[in-house]
């Protein structure tokens, strides 16, 4: 029996008067990979910053194993110019790391001999890999990413999904993430919650791909998607990622 | 050497430059240098409270910028417009306390003295107070840096990293109202938040860490507190105002050039 590292029990968040998630059961167990989908606005960012406890519930209750370590990869990091940071001191944050670590660590992130640069200087992909850097840093039993890859293009999407998946085989942590990349996504977690303010279904990928609540939310396009990518898996043909339009096509 | 009024004031400047640096380095990254305006003016209120009841004034100056620095730090998080409101505040603030101040006009009270600092007129225990309180507020950011930087960084990181990032920001609110009571008698309530911002933005250009910027923060303010007093004593000038000036030249030098001297 696998231990269960974060446990949500009929949560339910409201912030402005509004409320944002409600009702929402969900557990996370040692070393699956749960992915969240939903629309805009659906509340899947307020679940993961429920998950480390940032966002408070108005009811039901948050749980998190003892001593849990979490990286957590936010959405987006604006960094202040007036804020001096170079990559080094920032994945010293908040616990001091050796130079030896920090090398490692940024060569496992696919960004090695960055350690001196300035953090406001680097791309967008660069920025991303050491965010990653920093959370894989703190050996997390859970790593949470919140659109990880937005900003990134697709070949950048792919590879950095392809360092999460080599991450949770080296590190063996559970992964909760939260992404647009409905293709990629979806053939790579064992689990997907399908958010819509409350969970509208959940299970396997192919079983929550046949829900008729997700197709509700989706449309039909993203059985599309999973057929593109099934079809992708065989092939490595050119394809027009991001346009639903082909996506449909190839249904 | 402590009787002499230039050595006093020389070690009172360096004291205040000393313990505003880190501080202030976290006014400049949290963009807090209103609140750091409305702490300051919360203590002629405090001055005002300690008239009417016959208190010691250094407390009391404590008690009303702490109080007004958490009222501000609760209503950051409702969703105010926080420019409108800070400044609807640190001013009422100031203008309230000078009315109660004349309104107790029984009390003769060097009112000048508060308002614009009296560095000159430092005595022996106002020395104590500056570095005690000064070590205080450089032992408070000591121990809660690493924290702070995280929060400052990005509240999220800090909640995953077991950080309150809320439990923080009430130490810096506490350290604020500390230096406000400190930097009273240097530079007076008007130029606290300069003496805060000043030189730690003077330092930004020429450093690549946080920690380099506090220390270079320290350096330059120390250089534009003895630099202003030199100036105030051979010009006559009133050396609050002085130092300030000072301050400012320092970041219009360390402006104009650090971009030229390190290339980041």
């Amino acid at each position: 029996m696998k231990r269960t590292l974060i446990t949500l029990k009929d949560l339910s968040i409201r912030a402005d008067g509004r409320t944002i998630l409600e009702h929402v059961n969900a557990t996370v167990s040692e070393g699956e990979i749960v992915t969240i989908v939903g629309p805009n606005g659906s509340g899947k960012s307020t679940l993961l910053r429920a998950m480390i406890g940032a966002a408070l519930p108005a009811h039901g209750t948050v749980k998190q194993a003892k001593n849990l370590r979490i990286g957590y990869v936010p959405q987006k990091l604006a960094l202040d110019a007036a804020l001096p940071m170079t990559v080094q001191r920032f994945l010293s944050l908040p616990r001091r790391v050796s130079a030896r670590d920090a090398i490692t660590a940024l060569d496992h992130a696919g960004v090695p001999d960055l350690r001196n640069r300035q953090m406001t200087k680097l791309s967008g992909g660069q920025f991303q890999r050491v965010l990653l850097a920093r959370a894989l840093l703190e050996k997390p039993q859970l790593l949470l990413l919140d659109e990880a890859t937005q900003g990134l293009d697709q070949p950048g999407a792919a590879a950095f999904y392809q360092r999460i998946e080599q991450v949770r085989h080296d590190l063996g942590c559970a992964i909760v993430m939260v992404s647009h990349d409905l293709h990629v996504v979806m053939a790579a977690s064992d689990r997907v919650l399908c958010l819509n303010g409350h969970i509208c279904c959940e299970g396997s990928p192919r079983s929550v791909a046949d829900a008729p609540e997700y197709r509700a939310l989706f449309g039909s396009g993203t059985k599309g998607t999973m057929a593109l990518y099934q079809h992708q898996h065989s092939h490595s043909h050119d394809h027009d990622h991001g346009s639903t339009l082909s996506q449909e096509k190839a249904d | 050497m402590l009787d002499d009024f230039m050595v006093r004031a020389a070690l009172a400047g360096v004291g205040v430059a000393i313990a505003a640096a880190p501080l202030g380095c976290f006014v400049v990254w949290r963009r807090m240098a209103y609140l750091g305006e409305a702490t300051a003016h919360a203590s002629v209120l405090g001055i005002a409270l300690a008239l009417a009841f016959s208190l010691p004034i250094l407390p009391a100056i404590i008690v009303a910028a702490l109080t007004m620095g958490l009222t501000v730090t609760l209503l950051r998080g409702k969703g105010f417009a926080m420019d409108t409101l800070l400044g609807v505040i640190a001013h009422t603030a100031l203008a309230a306390g000078l009315v109660s101040v004349a309104l107790l006009s029984d009390v003769r009270l060097d009112l000048d003295a508060f308002l614009f600092g009296d560095i000159l007129a430092v005595a022996k225990t106002d020395l104590v107070t500056i570095w005690v309180g000064g070590a205080l507020i450089l032992a408070v950011m000591v121990q809660r840096w690493s924290a702070l930087l995280v929060s400052t960084l990005n509240p999220d990181l800090a909640y995953a990293s077991g950080i309150d990032p809320k439990r923080e920001e009430l130490w810096l609110t506490l350290a604020m109202a500390l230096a406000v009571a400190v930097a009273i008698k240097v530079v007076g309530i008007l130029l606290i938040a300069a003496l805060l911002v000043i030189p730690a933005a003077a330092a930004r250009s020429l450093v690549r860490t946080p920690e380099a910027m506090a220390v270079c923060a320290a350096i330059l303010g120390s250089l534009a507190a003895l630099g202003g007093l030199a100036g105030a004593y051979m010009a006559d000038t009133p050396a609050g105002p002085s130092i300030v000036c000072a301050a400012a030249l320092v970041f219009l030098v360390t402006g104009v050039s650090g971009p030229y001297l390190y290339r980041n």
